[in-house]
């Protein structure tokens, strides 16, 4: 064996370790898509809010010790808006992903995908159950800082099972999650930081960075 | 330099055998399957590769039964991580005294 073969050796131990223990087709593409129907959502649910329920007469609604009605009122439309961005978000990211894997010759689902998926999703389906809680008791101010906190949570530890890079998003998510705990009365400004800008922000550096 | 390349381990020098060891470095345990996709061989040459990887102990088979079909799942040993790191070592060694 000469010096090149024992780089390619090392090249492919390398690509064999990745390719194994991580999932790489998730595309940088989805997460632009996906962060701007969150800003069209945002956008959409401060218009209504605006509109319905600024004449109440508590437009500072967090500053009041407890919740005012008013704000647990419009659920319908706002449940209706934040499903139908959930579900064009997950159809968006399994699309693109799927087409980068077919592209790249990659697998779609193998035990990679599938670890980092559970990974993903146990933070993020006890951070809803959470949610459903704070809406129980009536704590809809926190709702935004929840959802922020426990998406960076959940991004955090599937980091690990795919790109290293979903680490950084993450902490961003926490941060702004934390943030937004102290500030609830702008718990919309940061969802919309977090799950609009941040997610275009990263899609971009991930498409250039990785797909290009 | 000569004495570099002597010294690398013999159970190592088919490149399917540092593959197999490569995945278990990284992963708990792995199905046939998933080694037979990942590494692109047809079932007869990863089979041997596997035993004779499983005769130097540096790997584990464990078969088992899910949902009443055989399931055959392969994790590396303490033995075998230790012979697969210094084979890494050695190597890295090897290029880096012929790049001085």
């Amino acid at each position: 064996m000469n010096e090149k073969d024992h780089l390619n050796t090392l090249s492919d131990i390398r690509s064999l370790m990745e390719r194994s223990s991580r999932f790489l087709p998730l595309s940088g593409m989805s997460g632009i898509f996906i962060g701007l129907y969150a800003l069209a959502g945002a956008w959409f649910t401060a218009w209504y809010l605006r509109e319905h329920f600024s004449g109440t007469g508590s437009s500072e609604p967090a500053a009041a010790g407890a919740p005012p009605e008013s704000l647990l009122a419009p659920t319908g439309m706002i449940v209706l808006v934040a499903f139908l961005v959930l579900s064009l978000s997950l159809l968006t990211a399994y699309y693109f992903t799927r087409r980068r894997a077919v592209k790249e010759g990659l697998a779609l689902w193998d035990a990679s995908a599938r670890r980092m998926l559970l990974n993903l999703c146990i933070p993020l389906a006890a951070g809803g159950l959470y949610c459903l809680a704070l809406w129980k008791h009536q704590h809809p101010e926190l709702l935004a800082p929840a959802m922020l906190l426990f998406y960076g949570l959940a991004l955090l530890h599937a980091a690990k099972y795919t790109y290293n890079d979903l680490r950084f998003l993450g902490l961003a998510e926490m941060m702004l999650g934390l943030l937004a705990s102290f500030l609830t009365e702008y718990g919309l400004t940061f969802w919309a930081l977090g799950f609009g800008l941040l997610h275009i922000l990263y899609g971009i550096t991930m498409y250039y960075k990785y797909e290009r | 330099m000569k004495e570099y390349v002597s010294g690398l381990n013999r159970e190592f020098e088919s490149r399917v055998r540092l593959g197999i060891m490569s995945i278990l470095m990284v992963n708990d345990r792995a199905e046939f399957k998933t080694l037979k996709e990942l590494l692109a061989l047809t079932d007869g040459n990863l089979a041997s590769h596997l035993t004779a990887l499983e005769k130097a102990h540096y790997i584990k088979v464990k078969k088992q039964f899910v949902d009443r079909k055989p399931n055959t799942t392969y994790s590396a040993t303490a033995q075998g991580r230790r012979a697969f790191t210094e084979h890494l070592n050695l190597l890295e060694k090897f290029l880096k005294s012929n790049k001085q």
